[in-house]
């Protein structure tokens, strides 16, 4: 299917206390690609993200997923097609137990109960979190619940996928299986982390964010070896890549 | 008494729900009925009343028993609890003078009688609250109370207390090892140091209240929490809300203790 599109074009977007966020930003990513955000903090990532479900409106420019721009009214719409992965899994599992938070998007599209059940089963399998199933979040590790919290967004088998510091607070071994599943995925993914090792492994392009524009759009490969501009933005070359110098 | 130390008891209680037991096991809305009908038939006795409100203690002891419940945990709550009933009860020996009874030659007033009533009844329902939450896994009784028909904006209040509670508590302790930390034993600043603390907890509970919601809008909520699972409601449910039913009747109509203390006196 060739309609998974993001496309961004020209979107620019102030906070209300006047901080100018996004100050023309243009995209525009295919079906099935991976493509990495990075930038130092407060260069407009979240921000960014944030537009990709409707949550803030572009204040002008237009963001279109598939064939639909995003506005109020589409922005429900839009919802079912983008799944976002937030970066704080606490605030991604607010049900009781995982397997109702799992449930929680399913039953919201009026899912029958019994095809709900077999999808959460599914999700969780896919996360290898499935024994988990009855327990309540506060009992979870780390990664379990960054497990589990992408297992509540890939449970409605959303087009794409937004992901905010995915690895963040994980240990290496945690965040090595989070790798590979997020290889495994076919989604169109856009995934902002400040892990570039991450990114490397996972995406194929890579866009880098400089006080709300974009400063550079292209293959990892081309970007994250360039060491003058990782250095610009805050960063610096991926630790796999640092050894081989 | 340290705020991790508190905040270790209150995951205990929630631990100990999980467990399998016969009560355990129960269907939540048995539970939730029989403790509230139990609540119920112990505040609705007259005010004078003790000698009747004794057997209810039956009711705990067999939870206790058959649920294997460390009875220290909860007594420790009840205990920690109980200033409230006292400062309710306290000033009734000084309003009500007229003498009830002579007990060992001492003369007791209703307010002595009234008062050790009241602090009776804190006791069992207290008790007995406590023991249905340790006995019941709180996203059962929220899916009991929602089989009862409570309103379902008590339900989703409910949950997210439930939910967000330890991450509230958690987000505490850690500022407060913080401030612990860098006050080298002088107790921070005071109430100062405090307030700001508050305020920071205050000002971080709304973001982490928005980003919730967030996360809530992204996958399709409209306004209503569906949540529900299937449960049984089995034959030993019945059996035990029947038997629950005709013993607090029972206890309520006669007072067993109350009649064996007569024959009693009769004897001697």
């Amino acid at each position: 299917m060739s309609h998974h599109i993001v496309e961004f074009e020209n979107v620019c977007f102030s906070y209300p206390d006047g901080t100018e966020a996004l100050k023309g930003i243009s995209f525009r990513v295919l079906h099935g690609e991976a493509v990495g955000i990075v930038g130092a903090n407060g260069s407009g990532k979240s921000t960014l993200l944030m537009q990709m479900n409707g949550y803030i409106l572009p204040a002008s420019g237009s963001v279109t997923i598939g064939a639909l721009q995003l506005m109020k009214k589409t922005r429900m719409e839009i919802r079912k097609k983008v799944g976002v992965v937030f970066q704080n899994p606490d605030d991604q599992l607010f049900m009781p137990t995982v397997y109702d938070d799992v449930a929680f998007g399913l039953l919201n599209l009026g899912m029958h109960a019994g095809l709900v059940q077999e999808r959460v089963l599914k999700a969780l399998q896919t996360v290898g979190c499935a024994e988990l199933r009855d327990k309540p979040p506060h009992h979870l590790s780390g990664g379990q619940k960054r497990a589990v919290a992408i297992a509540t967004v890939t449970a409605m088998e959303p087009d794409i996928l937004v992901m905010d510091e995915p690895s963040s607070n994980l240990d290496p071994k945690a965040r090595r299986s989070l790798i590979g599943l997020l290889k495994s995925f076919e989604h169109t993914r856009l995934i902002a982390a400040h892990d570039l090792d991450l990114i490397l492994e996972v995406c194929r392009r890579c866009l880098v964010i400089k006080d709300g524009l974009i400063v550079a759009d292209g293959p990892c490969e081309g970007i994250l070896t360039n060491k003058r501009l990782l250095e610009e933005n805050n960063l610096e070359l991926p630790l796999s890549l640092q050894r081989c110098t | 008494m340290t705020f991790d130390q508190e905040y270790f008891n209150l995951g205990r209680l929630d631990a100990l729900s999980y467990r399998h037991t016969l009560i355990h096991n129960l269907d939540a809305r048995t539970k939730v009925i029989a403790t509230f009908a139990f609540i119920v038939t112990v505040v609705s006795f007259p005010k004078y009343e003790i000698s009747a409100l004794l057997p209810f203690f039956l009711f705990p002891v067999l939870v206790f028993s058959l649920g294997d419940i460390p009875v220290w945990l909860i007594i420790k709550k009840v205990l920690f609890l109980s200033p409230f009933a006292f400062f309710i009860g306290i000033f009734n020996p000084l309003l009500d003078h007229h003498i009830m009874c002579t007990l060992f030659g001492i003369p007791v007033s209703g307010g002595f009688v009234s008062f050790f009533s009241i602090m009776l009844r804190f006791f069992l329902t207290i008790g007995a609250a406590l023991l249905l939450i340790s006995t019941t896994s709180f996203p059962g009784i929220c899916h009991a109370l929602q089989k009862l028909s409570v309103p379902a904006l008590f339900i989703s209040q409910l949950l997210f207390l439930y939910r967000y509670i330890f991450v509230l508590m958690e987000e505490a302790m850690r500022m407060v090892r913080a401030r612990d930390m860098r006050s080298f034993g002088a107790r921070g600043l005071g109430m100062q140091v405090f307030a700001g603390i508050i305020g920071t907890l205050f000002l971080r509970t709304m973001e982490r209240a928005e980003r919730i919601y967030q996360a809530m809008l992204s996958r399709g909520f409209a306004g209503t929490i569906h949540y529900g699972r299937p449960s049984r409601f089995g034959i030993s449910d019945c059996l035990v809300v029947t038997l629950t039913g005709v013993l607090l009747y029972f206890f309520r109509c006669y007072d067993i203790v109350g009649t064996m203390g007569i024959q009693a006196e009769r004897l001697f």
